[in-house]
């Protein structure tokens, strides 16, 4: 069973069902008893990285996720759910994350934001498998900018470079949507839960 | 690397149902959103946009049900617009698979609703739709309601800075004069919304040939929304596609 962390409001259900593609069972939960059964974990995140932070701690979701993370079982952030995975955030003031990687996610340097809609991704990460040539679909104003060590990242350009995807021991995450990004997000879906 | 221009295809849907009609072969039911939804996703789409135009709540809470079956089937991004009133309304089609909301007449009305729906789900959730036509303002362009009948007494500039200030993190720019005439976008409308916003314009009315949809991106617009020309099969998504990619455009293929 992949359990989504379901900890505020946003569209759960496409990231429900295109996860249930892979064939595995999936639960929408927030209660810790249901979360940790879960044989792989998904974090998903929509609005400010603050007002993320927030709704995440309203239900325990940094022990949650240090718990599910601790088990070494495959854990994907999704958007926001992959920016408060680094240490801080600085949308509408500064913010604390999990720091479970370095650095901030400061605001793009681009002359249109926010960066919505299909583009490019210099992989390294074998999840890309098939698919390393496909546009994901992306809809942020705010980025992790900087190299994190000990971390695989594929990168994407919108007016700087930044961080599309990471993937680091048993976290993988990406700043664009797989569940949006059809069929190419599939496949990256698809790829993750043979982890499992 | 570069994002793409992205093609939208615009569905109008009363009670659940397609409206205007449809022309594709191979349709189990050409009236049916979800059906339509999966067919244009297939052919390339972008993202999909639903306007809902019944007339009651209780008939718009049927589109939630669509929104839902869409959601679990089409896994491209899916903006809802149609009598959204209050940050309630946008949570219940967010919640319901929609990824992005457009509001219009409300927001004229009581433009606070847009630092509302900012402030809860964050600008990138919410599309402001102007509709907007040629008229005696300050930058020529004013904005009106009711389907182009009826001025807004609003200059359609000073409304979209304002709207961008408040929170929408983008525009949809219908040209009212354009819409329907397949003369082309209202280029000099366009150019004139890309030198005061700096968030992603959607630009719609008056696509007729390929060549318009390319003067439109020349003009400043990220992202191109058409109706009819697609419903009536006039052009493929995947031909327009093509010629921008010909054309040097970047496209996703």
């Amino acid at each position: 069973m992949i359990a989504v962390l379901d900890y505020g409001s946003g569209n759960l259900r496409s990231a429900q069902r295109a996860f249930e593609l892979t064939g595995h069972e999936v639960a929408l939960t927030s209660k810790a008893e249901d979360f940790l059964q879960a044989d792989a974990y998904v974090v998903p995140g929509v609005g400010a990285f603050g007002a993320c932070m927030l709704q995440l701690e309203a239900i325990g979701g940094r022990e949650l996720i240090a718990q599910a993370v601790a088990t070494g079982k495959p854990v994907f952030g999704i958007c926001v759910g992959m920016q408060i995975f680094f240490e801080s955030g600085s949308e509408k003031g500064n913010h604390k994350g999990l720091g479970y990687f370095s650095g901030d996610v400061s605001v793009l340097k681009a002359p249109i934001l926010p960066h919505i809609g299909w583009n490019d991704v210099v992989v390294d990460s074998n999840l890309f498998e098939g698919v390393e040539d496909k546009k994901f679909y992306f809809v942020h104003s705010y980025a992790a900018k900087e190299v994190v060590k000990g971390a695989n990242i594929s990168w994407t350009y919108h007016g700087e470079e930044f961080v599309a995807a990471i993937e680091k021991e048993n976290i993988f995450a990406t700043q664009f949507h797989p569940e949006k990004s059809g069929d190419a997000g599939a496949k990256l879906i698809k790829n993750w839960a043979k982890k499992i | 690397m570069t994002l793409a221009k992205r093609i939208i295809p615009c569905l109008d849907v009363d009670k659940g149902r397609v409206v205007k009609g449809v022309n594709f072969e191979n349709l189990v039911d050409a009236g049916d959103p979800v059906e339509l939804a999966k067919r244009y996703g297939a052919e390339g789409a972008d993202e999909l946009t639903f306007l809902d135009i019944s007339a009651s709540v209780d008939e718009r809470s049927t589109m939630l049900e669509v929104v839902s079956r869409t959601a679990e089937q089409v896994f491209i991004p899916l903006t809802v617009g149609g009598g959204i009133r209050t940050v309630e309304d946008v949570n219940r089609l967010l919640r319901a698979g929609a990824d992005k909301v457009s509001i219009n007449t409300a927001a004229i009305i009581r433009p606070e609703l847009i630092n509302e729906i900012a402030d809860r789900f964050g600008n990138q959730v919410l599309v402001l739709s102007v509709d907007a036509r040629r008229a005696e303002t300050a930058s020529g362009f004013e904005v009106t309601t009711h389907g182009g009948r009826k001025s807004a007494a609003l200059d359609a500039l000073d409304w979209m800075q304002e709207a961008v200030t408040r929170g929408v993190g983008e525009i949809l720019l219908n040209s009212m004069d354009a819409d329907g005439t397949k003369s082309g976008y209202d280029i000099d409308m366009i150019k004139a919304a890309r030198s005061v916003v700096n968030v992603p314009i959607i630009a719609s009315g008056g696509a007729g040939s390929l060549v318009d949809f390319a003067t439109a991106l020349d003009a400043g617009a990220d992202a191109l929304l058409a109706a009819s020309i697609f419903h009536f099969g006039t052009f493929r998504i995947s031909e327009v596609k093509s010629y921008l990619a010909q054309a040097g455009y970047s496209v996703r293929e």
